[in-house]
């Protein structure tokens, strides 16, 4: 009896404790979202309390369209991450393919060369990147930072995908090559196999690039080849003292990222495990 | 005997991988540490000068200064992130390890300010904290803080500042050691624990003799995870404090000393040779760090192993 208690009593606590703790994470998140749908008086007067018909105001957010580019921004964070990520899918498979695949004289050599930039931040070859974009005219283009992200995310997908791929049996790729296929054909055949790894390193690649600020500032800071992260910074910055306005553009560049994140939070979770499992 | 046939195959699956992260990454930074090793005169003309820029970063009182302040302050961030960060993470990742209903909701609460943009975080943050909103202030007023200048103007205060802005940091990241801990702890199997349960043993002692030591692998990559983040770090402090990491250069790390030197600032014009200088000491601190993980730690924990 007194065994049960105890139990219970346990298990409370530990509700107690995450209940406590995810107040304090969703707190911030859900007060700036609450607000950004009230008027300037509500936000200050009553700043806990949620918008009420006659609190609810929506002015924060047409100034955000009358004035900043939001569209655009977001169109060019969509462009930049999805490019980005189909790159790092597929080039990433096809060199993780190579490497647990074929024995070959340089294999040990390039995987160590390629896994170097798990460790290594890219940032570090800023000085480097950006006279390299400079000299090929790529400055203020979208593409500078694909090929950045790129880069950036290759090593880490390179080196989830070989473990993947050395995984799989050997039979069908034997029995495929009796039949006389192709390497060629033989990968685009156990691509579909490692199919939830490739979600697994999209969802992992995701979250750096869609939410860096460092290259788009440095790389791309036009009006128009600004990211939603840049555009929220500066925006932030020239409208300080209109809170509507900052609260509306907090608010509307989280949602399509935690959008991103219900969608892929399952593979995200896989992928943070996979990593780590070495 | 007939020569095997080159593998064109290998080459066509390996090489735009191997080129884009070459030209992409590779060659930049290879580029940036040359760089470091000149010095521009004149328009343009660029004169090596060895490890001229690195001496008078570390010895000349313009560069050496707020160099060593950086460098201090970055310190400072990691330490905070190793004694809060990664601890807390454990203790939720245990819980939510103990096969409790609804942990999923939980985790996945836990987990999303990781991944939104810092700077989306640092600025809500930051206006939750600002003595305009009345959100900072009652509270304070209730602790009995109410005339405590310091915990005022968190974010103002150098002696507050940085403290504040790790804190937030860690509020953001705390994400990522309680899943990688949690991970390594739903690996532990079952039964292990279950054994010590019917021997008796309360979770506290089941921590420290079974689950601890079999997630100690875990901790070291949690600590370099964290030591190369925290010493790449950027955007928090750029959009909460700008590029001057004011006040008074109390919030300064790396990245944002690196942004300073190779962009400028006020009236200072940027300086690409000494930017690349710095960024070529950041990765020299990461690359230590690197170095004594792998030799130090993971070649312990082998001879542990067996």
């Amino acid at each position: 009896m007194r065994h049960r208690w105890a139990r219970l009593l346990r298990t409370a606590g530990i509700h107690a404790a995450l209940l406590a703790y995810s107040a304090l994470v969703l707190f911030p998140i859900l007060l700036v979202l609450m607000n950004s749908f009230k008027d300037q008086m509500a936000i200050f007067g009553e700043p806990l309390a949620p918008p009420t018909p006659e609190t609810f105001s929506v002015a924060g957010y047409l100034t955000l369209f009358d004035v900043a580019n939001f569209g655009r921004y977001f169109l060019n964070s969509l462009i930049v991450t999805a490019v980005s990520l189909v790159l790092i899918v597929l080039l990433g498979a096809m060199a993780g393919w190579a490497l647990a695949e074929y024995r070959f004289r340089l294999n040990t050599f390039m995987a160590l060369y390629l896994a170097l930039g798990i460790m290594v931040p890219i940032r570090l070859g800023t000085v480097g990147i950006l006279r390299l974009m400079a000299d090929w005219n790529l400055v203020n283009t979208l593409a500078a930072l694909i090929f950045v992200y790129t880069a950036m995310g290759l090593p880490l997908s390179v080196f989830i995908l070989s473990r993947f791929f050395a995984q799989l049996p050997p039979d069908f790729k034997d029995a495929a090559r009796i039949d006389g296929a192709s390497e060629y054909r033989i990968f685009t055949l156990v691509l579909p196999l490692v199919r939830p790894a490739l979600g697994t390193v999209a969802a992992i690649s995701m979250i750096p690039v869609w939410n860096d600020l460092w290259f788009p500032l440095i790389l791309a800071p036009s009006e128009e080849t600004k990211t939603i992260v840049l555009g929220a910074q500066v925006f932030l910055g020239q409208f300080l003292n209109d809170w509507q306005a900052v609260l509306a553009a907090l608010s509307l560049a989280m949602i399509p990222a935690v959008l991103l994140y219900m969608l892929f939070s399952k593979q995200l979770i896989r992928g943070l495990t996979a990593g780590a499992v070495k | 005997m007939r020569r095997k046939p080159f593998p064109w195959h290998i080459t066509v699956f390996l090489a735009p991988a191997v080129i884009v992260y070459t030209v992409f990454m590779i060659y930049p930074m290879l580029a940036s540490l040359k760089f470091s090793l000149y010095q521009t005169v004149e328009e343009g003309r660029q004169v090596f000068v060895g490890l001229g820029n690195y001496a008078k970063l570390l010895t000349d009182p313009i560069w050496n200064e707020p160099f060593w302040n950086a460098f201090w302050n970055n310190v400072v961030f990691f330490v905070i992130h190793m004694t809060l960060q990664n601890p807390i993470g454990l203790f939720l990742a245990v819980l939510l390890a103990a096969n409790i209903r609804g942990a999923w909701i939980y985790r996945t609460i836990i987990f999303t300010p990781t991944i939104l943009s810092v700077v989306l975080i640092g600025f809500a943050w930051k206006l939750i904290l600002s003595p305009t909103w009345g959100i900072w202030f009652p509270l304070l007023d209730r602790l009995g803080l109410g005339d405590n200048e310091v915990a005022i103007a968190l974010l103002g205060n150098e002696s507050s500042a940085l403290i504040t802005l790790s804190l937030i940091s860690v509020w953001q990241n705390i994400g990522i050691p309680m899943m990688l801990f949690l991970a390594a702890l739903i690996r532990i199997p079952h039964e292990l624990i279950e054994a010590a349960q019917v021997d008796g043993a309360g979770s506290w002692r089941i921590f420290w003799r079974i689950q601890f030591p079999l997630i100690v692998p875990t901790v070291g990559i949690v600590a370099i995870l964290t030591f190369i983040g925290n010493f790449n770090a950027f955007d928090l402090i750029y959009a909460t404090q700008g590029a001057l990491a004011g006040p008074d250069f109390s919030t300064d790390i790396m990245g944002t000393f690196f942004f300073r030197t190779f962009f400028g600032f006020q009236l200072r014009p940027g300086d690409p040779n000494m930017g690349a200088t710095v960024a070529g000491m950041m990765l020299l601190i990461i690359l230590a760090g690197v170095l004594l993980y792998l030799y130090g730690w993971q070649r312990r924990m082998e001879e542990v192993q067996f």
